[in-house]
């Protein structure tokens, strides 16, 4: 019983309380990128997840194998592999969504979600638990993704879900009495991006803080290439010990 | 020679690699706290970008004579990865001060994606080899400009009690990115 709560858990956590793009502050650029519109980025949350379940159970699989010094390379190697899977399957299957997503498709291999994901877990856990914590964290980016997507979508173009499969603008638009008639395009744009992803991560910050948690910070504990540049981690702390110096100055 | 121009202001203004086209995120807001690490990630940034183009380009020409262009991605991918650890064991050896002011950034733009981006879009709009060298170089000095001007703004925010508390971190500095990048849509238009 007590082993299938264990499951649980890893397969729920990344979905709201370690959330990778909300909480965990990981994978910025396609969150900003593929969310003018909440198909977008539900289809950009999808292909990443793909990719995030197949490189995790195949890592935690070559986890003994693979030398320590060369597994970063070696990760890199996988997930690229699954990458141009997921981008020939997407252009098969779905090529209005491949036109759209763009380099963004390709550029899933330097997602630190899934670096960070191989180097922090699935190296050092079985396949199942593995797979299970990529369907996970892979929800969770799907859900931030589509739940900042339609935001933006609803505010910037008054229409939500629309521009469906297929390339048939009429399909599945549903169009919002008011605000199509008065959308906002400033959202929909790159500083609505910017503007949406902020307000998003200060509710969770609001939620966080009840919660009696301190929230996340950019810096070095969410980098996949942390344990490698040691350097790094110290210029960051002297960073944020001097800017607390002169506040105080 | 206009073209390479246009080709260049466009990359540096118009079609931002951070705040138009939202690449490079990540060390945009993790390195930007102060000026002079801005200066060093920006500039090393420029330098892989220029040599990983002038690498990739080639490849990808040898890739299709091949017909095995599918495989960009990953052949991309390994080559930028090698290619930063190759030119950080350079610069140790050979320029160990330029090692001391770069290096430490180098790792990490290992899997930037800016760097991977410039390759495939350079590729994806069909430049040839010195405009996809322009367009690397814009693209490289764009980044830097974002990375300068946003590392004055911020030290305006970072700390100050004057900013609500759920605000107060990650949602400030990607608001002021937000205004830092409303200003450079003004330059909408100009290529």
């Amino acid at each position: 019983m007590k082993e299938k709560v264990n499951k649980l858990a890893i397969l729920t956590k990344g979905i709201i309380k370690e959330n990778p793009n909300l909480v965990l502050l990981l994978g910025t650029c396609p969150t900003l990128a593929t969310t003018s519109s909440a198909f977008n980025g539900m289809g950009m949350g999808i292909a990443a997840t793909a990719v995030l379940i197949c490189s995790n159970i195949v890592i935690s699989l070559l986890a003994k194998i693979i030398p320590d010094k060369v597994r970063i390379p070696c990760y890199i190697v996988v997930i690229a592999g699954f990458v141009t899977l997921v981008q020939f399957i997407v252009q098969a299957f779905a090529e209005p969504l491949y036109n759209s997503l763009g380099v963004f498709l390709p550029l899933i291999v330097v997602n630190c979600i899934i670096l960070g994901r191989a180097e922090m877990f699935a190296n050092k856990n079985n396949p199942l638990d593995s797979a299970l914590d990529g369907i996970g964290m892979g929800l969770g980016f799907t859900l931030s993704l589509t739940v900042i997507g339609a935001i933006r979508e609803i505010i910037g173009n008054g229409t939500i879900f629309s521009s469906f499969f297929l390339g048939d603008p009429d399909a599945f638009t549903i169009s919002l009495p008011f605000v199509s008639d008065n959308p906002m395009m400033i959202i929909a744009l790159a500083p609505g991006g910017f503007f949406v992803y902020a307000c998003v991560i200060a509710i969770v910050n609001k939620i966080l803080d009840k919660k009696g948690k301190t929230p996340r910070e950019f810096s070095c504990q969410g980098c996949a290439l942390a344990s490698m540049c040691q350097q790094e981690k110290c210029i960051a702390e002297l960073d944020s010990a001097e800017i607390k110096k002169g506040v105080e100055a | 020679m206009a073209g390479y121009l246009s080709i260049l202001i466009g990359m540096i203004l118009v079609n931002n690699y951070v705040l138009a086209q939202f690449l490079g995120i990540c060390p945009f807001l993790g390195v930007s706290k102060k000026l002079d690490s801005a200066v060093g990630m920006g500039v090393a940034v420029i330098f892989v970008m220029v040599l990983a183009t002038a690498v990739t380009h080639p490849i990808m020409t040898v890739l299709n004579d091949f017909k095995i262009g599918y495989l960009q991605t990953i052949v991309f991918i390994l080559v930028i990865a090698a290619l930063v650890q190759f030119v950080e064991m350079a610069l140790k050896k050979f320029i160990p001060s330029l090692h001391k002011a770069l290096g430490v950034y180098l790792p990490l733009i290992t899997t930037n994606c800016a760097v991977l981006g410039v390759c495939i879009n350079n590729i994806d709009l069909g430049y040839n080899y010195p405009q996809a060298l322009v367009n690397s170089l814009g693209a490289g000095i764009g980044f830097l400009l974002a990375m300068v001007l946003f590392s004055g703004m911020r030290r305006k925010t970072e700390g100050s009690t004057a900013v609500p508390k759920p605000f107060r971190g990650v949602p400030i500095t990607m608001t002021t990115a937000a205004l830092l990048s409303l200003a450079f849509m003004g330059f909408g238009g100009l290529v």
